[in-house]
């Protein structure tokens, strides 16, 4: 079992960094069920993306950091990737989707720029 | 209580949040009602996924599922815009 | 020296990633990454990125805060929004708004900004009206939003790429 020589503040910090992020993501996964629009929609996936994705990753790297006695940052090249990837694809998605409301003439469709 | 017993419970809830996550994914990207918001589901589906492989990183101790959730996200990037230029041309690669 | 390192910066990321993949460092590591970052942005000179020019670094760093501290807060009001906590009637819609920055590289970082905060949402830019079209989850004040991005972002974007 990992952790048995750590000290107890840091797994409560870790436990805490990891819940609320998940909590985070998972309110986004929430709010893909919920909100009635895609274009309400789109906006859920970015939680997870953003703070939850920081949170989970701050923790991991704590606790690597911790667990292996050096300072361990490549957790935090998962997050400068989805930063920069996350805004790419819900645009491409987003300028997809208007495209297609407009060409079918949807009411819902954005309007012209 | 010891630090053990408490890493062990949170990491575990968080894994349980984010399993929880990815089934309402799944469940947007089986539902639609339109193309759009399958991929969107499929997105989130991916991140979600990422996400709980670094959890299962930290709960066993071990970096070698860093390399899996960078891989899953590389992969969940490229195939959500491959699927977004389709939506918008009919087709990938010009 | 341009012609050993075309692009500093890049070469200087590509090092450190190096080294962040294959931590510990150990000597071997840092040859290697050394050759990583002297070899790969030759290859990028295929695709001729085009030179930025920061002129203010000192507010880039101020932007980052900035940009912290709205994601940070978007993050918990859209939370509130879909567990249903938020009070009063909630209107979405679409925002129009009238951009000066012309700066391709700018514009991509608003893009990204805008994009990466929960409740915004960038959907189209015509770079001939320069006329950005938003979409935003919590919609009670147009005007509020076309200031907030004006202000908070686009200006010191502007002032950051000459």
């Amino acid at each position: 079992m990992t952790g048995a020589d750590l000290p107890l503040w840091a797994a409560w910090l870790v436990s805490v960094l990891a819940v609320t992020g998940a909590a985070f993501s998972l309110t986004g996964a929430i709010g893909l069920v919920r909100l009635k629009t895609f274009y309400e929609r789109v906006h859920a996936p970015t939680l997870g993306a953003t703070l939850g994705m920081a949170l989970i990753l701050c923790g991991s790297m704590l606790l690597l950091s911790m667990l292996e006695g050096r300072l361990v940052l490549r957790d935090a090249l998962i997050g400068l990737f989805l930063t920069v990837t996350t805004p790419v694809t819900l645009l491409l998605l987003a300028r997809a989707a208007a495209h297609r409301d407009r060409h079918e003439g949807n009411p819902d469709a954005p309007p012209k720029p | 209580m010891n630090a053990a017993s408490v890493l062990d419970g949170g990491l575990g809830l968080a894994q349980g949040a984010l399993v929880l996550a990815m089934a309402l994914a799944a469940w947007r990207m089986l539902r639609g009602p339109r193309a759009q918001d399958r991929i969107l589901g499929l997105d989130t589906l991916y991140l979600n996924g990422m996400l709980a492989i670094v959890v299962h990183g930290m709960r066993t101790g071990s970096g070698l599922y860093f390399e899996a959730a960078l891989i899953i996200g590389m992969i969940g990037f490229t195939a959500t815009v491959a699927l977004a230029k389709f939506l918008m041309q009919g087709e990938v690669i010009q | 020296m341009r012609a050993a390192l075309p692009y500093p910066l890049l070469s200087a990321a590509l090092a450190l990633t190096w080294l962040l993949l294959n931590a510990p460092p150990t000597p071997g590591q840092l040859v290697l990454a050394l050759l990583v970052g002297l070899a790969i942005p030759h290859v990028m000179r295929a695709l001729r990125p085009r030179s930025v020019r920061l002129r203010a670094p000192g507010r880039l760093a101020r932007l980052g805060i900035i940009v912290l501290y709205d994601m940070l807060r978007s993050n918990i009001d859209v939370a509130r929004v879909i567990l249903g906590l938020r009070r009063g009637t909630r209107r979405t819609g679409f925002v129009a708004i009238p951009l000066d920055l012309r700066e391709p590289f700018g514009i991509t970082i608003l893009a990204i900004i805008l994009t990466a905060t929960p409740g915004t949402l960038w959907v189209q830019y015509d770079s001939d009206t320069g006329r950005l079209l938003m979409h935003v989850l919590d919609l009670t004040d147009g005007d509020a939003w076309v200031r907030r991005v004006k202000d908070r972002y686009e200006r010191p974007l502007m002032e950051i790429f000459a």
